[in-house]
């Protein structure tokens, strides 16, 4: 058999991507090897770790739920409705994905010195607190939820849900008897990828919750703790750990038939 | 009886509906024919209130229900891709508009149950779309829109996705729902025998505005 220029360039291709997977598998690898099952005992057996990871797996779930609270009907309404200004409005939805994570902690902090702030925390104290730690979370991860859920209500159909117009329904109940139960699976895939982005988040947790042990210390928070007095074994396997839970909302999100 | 007065629409600055002027009195088995792209079935949703006309107005029974909308007008609709329910199952489906309308349960599965007779798909009750057949889903998409007891139906090419030998099954159907319950009804379609075997009423759209045959 003789190579086309097109084979050469599907070869060329394959062998990119190729090249691209095997530098992240030396990367995971190379961590992976670096941890013994000492350090992974350690750390079992650590309160603040073990604190560390039930407040992430708490403030991940709450978060993702409210990102999908709010996910919903904004991705509903940027799917179905044309309106002025929408280019903008998508693209204002966009900005904590673009904004460089820090700046957003620092918003935050900064938004809760103002008087309307100071109202809110009068009622929830945010700042430094366990429920900072889901704010600063949620306002990033419900940016990932929007894209998701706005994806799932594109690929869905509007014919059914102007039929059930027809059939006695309200907007509100086509939305909720229609489009919502088809939409079940991107549901599904918008919870997993706001909780997973939830678990990466750092920056913003540290400038506005702070990082205290056994308060509002998460599992990146942990790895940098760890890190700063130099326990690079402690760092590595909450790092693995971090990366198995990762893979595992991958497994569930593919399964729902979403992409990431 | 329906009445559409002086109806006009256009989209991206072209008069698609040009002073469109009908009536279809009851019980009437009325065929609509036009060429693809003349608005026919923006038609249909300005009757049934999907689509906002840019004048004029629509009369049911001599009640203007222009500015009703849809769930008020008493409209069945079957859009050409039937529009089913992905994740209702066809029980689901025909039980809609009567759980909207709050009949009571027992009420309800009786209703359900002779519609699915009548249509041919008691078998089917527990299925989902995705596992019907294109004449099986047609049913349901009828069936559902029988049950909300609408006055008139409006079906967009209800046929163009069967096959030849299961057309005038489907036809003798349609006209039996119709005579049953006592139907006003508007069906789009392409094809002249479609038309001649079923048509009381024959109405031509063509350059935006409406002809009797």
């Amino acid at each position: 058999m003789t190579l086309n220029r097109s084979h050469l360039c599907w070869l060329a291709l394959a062998l990119i991507t190729a090249g691209y997977l095997v530098f992240w598998f030396l990367l995971l690898g190379a961590t992976a090897t670096y941890s013994t099952p000492d350090s992974w005992l350690k750390v079992l057996h650590s309160a603040e770790i073990r604190h560390a990871t039930w407040l992430s797996i708490v403030t991940c779930t709450f978060a993702a739920g409210f990102a999908l609270l709010i996910a919903i009907p904004i991705g509903y309404l940027m799917s179905r409705r044309e309106f002025r200004g929408k280019t903008w409005l998508d693209a204002a939805l966009d900005i904590p994905i673009i904004l460089p994570p820090l700046v957003v902690g620092l918003c935050l902090l900064i938004f809760f010195q103002t008087r309307i702030g100071k109202a809110v925390e009068e009622i929830i104290p945010f700042t430094y607190q366990v429920s900072g730690v889901v704010l600063a979370q949620f306002v990033v991860a419900a940016a990932f939820a929007i894209r998701t859920m706005r994806g799932t209500f594109d690929h869905l159909s509007a014919r059914p849900e102007d039929v059930a117009l027809t059939l006695g329904c309200t907007r509100f109940q086509a939305l909720w008897h229609v489009a919502l139960p088809a939409a079940r699976r991107g549901m599904v895939a918008a919870f997993c990828i706001a909780w997973a982005r939830s678990l990466g988040e750092f920056g913003p947790i540290l400038v506005f919750a702070g990082a205290t042990r056994m308060k509002t210390e998460v599992l990146p928070t942990t790895v940098w703790l760890e890190l700063s007095v130099g326990n690079l074994d402690a760092a590595v396997v909450v790092s693995l750990f971090m990366v198995l839970l990762a893979v595992l909302v991958l497994v569930v999100v593919r399964t729902t038939g979403e992409k990431v | 009886m329906i009445q559409l007065d002086h109806i006009r629409w256009g989209a991206a600055g072209r008069t698609i509906l040009d002073e469109v002027n009908a009536s279809i009195p009851a019980n009437t088995y009325a065929m609509l024919m036009g060429a693809t792209g003349c608005g026919k079935t923006s038609l249909l949703e300005i009757i049934c209130g999907l689509r906002k006309p840019t004048s004029g107005r629509v009369l049911l029974d001599d009640r203007d229900v222009t500015d009703l909308e849809p769930r008020e007008r008493g409209i069945g609709y079957v859009p050409q891709d039937l529009a089913l329910f992905p994740s209702l199952s066809v029980r689901e489906q025909i039980a809609f508009a009567p759980r909207r309308r709050g009949v009571a349960l027992a009420e309800l599965e009786t209703q359900v149950k002779h519609l699915a007779e009548q249509l041919g798909i008691a078998p089917l009750l527990d299925r989902l779309p995705d596992a019907l057949s294109g004449g099986e889903k047609q049913r349901v998409a009828l069936a559902r829109a029988l049950a909300a007891q609408p006055k008139l139906l409006l079906l967009d090419e209800p046929l163009s996705a069967l096959d030849e030998s299961m057309r005038a099954e489907a036809a003798a159907l349609l006209q039996q729902v119709q005579r049953e319950h006592a139907l006003t009804v508007l069906h789009v379609t392409h094809s002249r025998s479609e038309a001649a075997m079923l048509g009381q009423l024959h109405l031509r759209l063509a350059n935006g505005r409406l002809e009797v045959e």
